[in-house]
């Protein structure tokens, strides 16, 4: 045993919940939350699940359905799931030195020394506050290894006996066996539905099965990924908290638009909010780009329309992360694929091939007053957006009235991020 | 020659924070005042004391004047601050938000209305109800 104890604390349906807590009268109704352009079923309130309704559903196909029992049904705001995420990540950071935050609901508290504490307790503990201070519900899982955390977190979720905590490592032997025995493999971290389906023909169905499974014989017949889920499930911890997330090596922007477009033009607008979004992230990590890459798409789903799928990656010679050339140079690529003709759904861009910035040997040719100047216009860009909204200093190129972005058609208001916006009180 | 030193940025982006030395520095002599520049106040700090668990929100109706909370108004409302007598909250009674004194009679809770033209509203058992926050500020706007 590696007298490690890791926490797994994740809201209850996330999304949902955000809505509820500016929206009180939706509590014990059925709730729904919709993907991009409202496309499909992204979060469900437990009156939506014991509707029958699945997680991924495509809207227009539930639409009647929902009208009739009275579903309300929401756009998603991320503005105010952001911000009420990065609330509930501060709060968590209060009860642990050492926290990995793992997607916009889920962090893992790394417990170890805790173990003085009656760790449930502390688990309520931690449930109360983000409950009280955010309104928003969790759950709690307690094991000795992150993957074990996890399933701890399955269990509370999946049964109301454990009040929103289950603690693995307060278990015996028999206890956790009898609770593996029941769960299907398919359920821990890292077992995906490709792995369970390998897993059941060797006769590996329960996480008890697999807990007990050879690993060393698994890793010949899946990967290191398989022992060390195995390992982990025995209490051995393999995985530790990530401290710093590292550089990515390629960073995407695209989106659906929320109507046809068929203008080079409007492309091209398109096209330069989400270089600009791009060049943004690639600052942040103080990365220069070398790689611009472009895409256009049409609607591949309506076959009815005639289809065109193009992409263009152009290698600027110089690493860059200004916006106004990163954008030119996708423009370049953006003409060389574009056909009139065509109602388009999409675009997007990659960037990659990068240098750091601190690692980027100047060339002869460089002009470094020039460079210089460049990289404070984009500092001052970044600051000023930064402190008062993205989107306060942009590229002309990006256009002033976009028209088509993001259909979202049922938005809730962002309550916490704009002073228009904010929650009514009635004084009455 | 007038020199003006610039610190930082700030004084082409407003951040509050730091000390700005804006002023012409002629050559050679400091001025006396250098050594008690503090920094600027920031409104944030006085309002805000738990930034996680601070929200706005915006006031509708005139039930709260006597408080002093008028319609348009913004609240900062701080759901880490206890839950006592006399404080002013925001409620949810029957999944609507509203702007009230909370008074506890005997252990019961009641809102009261700063304004008598408006009754207590006492809390039955049976009621769904919540003290979502409490009202730290009000900030009313007057010209």
């Amino acid at each position: 045993m590696s007298g490690k104890i890791f926490a797994l604390v994740d809201g209850n349906n996330f999304y949902v919940s955000c809505e509820r807590v500016f929206q009180p009268r939706l509590e014990g109704k059925p709730v729904v939350v919709l993907s991009n352009n409202d496309g499909c079923v992204v979060a469900r309130s437990q009156e939506v699940k014991d509707l029958g309704i699945k997680m991924g559903q495509p809207w227009f196909k539930i639409k009647a359905f929902s009208t009739k029992k009275n579903i309300v049904c929401f756009s998603s705001n991320y503005t105010l799931y952001a911000d009420m995420s990065s609330r509930m990540m501060r709060l968590l950071s209060e009860f642990s030195p050492n926290c990995e935050i793992y997607s916009i609901d889920e962090c893992f508290l790394d417990l170890t020394g805790f173990s003085n504490y009656n760790l449930n307790e502390y688990g309520q503990i931690i449930r109360h506050r983000i409950k009280e201070l955010l309104g928003l519900p969790t759950c709690v899982g307690i094991g000795s290894t992150k993957t074990l955390s996890k399933l701890a977190n399955y269990i509370a979720k999946k049964n109301t006996s454990y009040h929103g905590v289950c603690d693995l490592s307060a278990l015996d032997e028999s206890e956790m066996r009898w609770l593996f025995q029941k769960i299907s493999v398919s359920e821990i971290w890292g077992v995906g539905r490709q792995y369970s389906e390998r897993l059941k023909k060797l006769g590996i169905h329960t996480v008890h099965d697999l807990r007990m499974a050879p690993s060393k014989r698994l890793r010949e017949q899946f990967s290191v990924v398989m022992e060390r889920i195995i390992s982990e499930l025995n209490g051995e911890s393999c995985i530790d908290l990530e401290d710093v997330p590292s550089d990515k090596k390629q960073i995407i922007c695209s989106r659906s638009f929320g109507r046809y477009i068929s203008s080079l033009e409007d492309l091209k607008e398109a096209m330069a909010t989400y270089v600009s979004r791009a060049a943004e992230k690639l600052r942040e990590q103080d990365c220069l780009a070398n790689l611009v890459h472009v895409f256009i798409e049409t609607n591949r789903f309506n076959v009815n329309m005639p289809q065109y799928q193009n992409a263009y990656s152009i290698s600027i010679g110089k690493p860059t992360s200004d916006t106004r050339i990163l954008i030119k140079v996708a423009w370049e690529a953006l003409t060389k694929i574009y056909r009139p003709g065509f109602s388009f759904k999409k675009c997007g861009v990659y960037l990659s091939d990068f240098t750091k910035s601190n690692a980027y040997q100047p060339s002869l040719f460089d002009d470094p007053v020039a460079d210089h100047k460049r990289q404070r216009l984009m500092e001052v860009m970044d600051t000023v957006n930064h402190s008062m909204g993205r989107g306060t200093l942009r590229i002309l190129g990006e256009g002033v009235g976009a028209n088509w972005g993001m259909a979202r058609e049922n938005l809730s208001a962002r309550y916490t991020s704009s002073i228009d916006e904010l929650g009514i009180v009635k004084a009455l | 020659m007038n020199v003006t030193r610039l610190i930082d940025m700030s004084i082409v982006l407003p951040m509050g924070d730091k000390p700005l030395l804006a002023r012409p520095v002629p050559a050679g002599f400091p001025s006396p005042a250098d050594d008690y520049i503090e920094s600027t106040i920031n409104l944030n700090d006085y309002l805000v004391s738990h930034k996680e668990a601070t929200f706005y929100m915006r006031v509708e109706g005139d039930s709260m004047q006597g408080a002093g909370i008028f319609d348009g108004d913004i609240l900062v409302v701080d759901r880490s601050l206890p839950k006592i007598d006399q404080s002013i909250v925001i409620a949810v009674i029957d999944g609507e938000f509203t702007v009230k004194q909370l008074l506890i009679k005997d252990g019961k809770p009641c809102l009261h209305a700063a304004n008598e033209n408006y009754k207590d509203i006492h809390i039955k058992p049976e009621q769904s109800f919540e003290i979502w926050g409490v009202v730290k500020f009000c900030i009313h706007k007057c010209s």
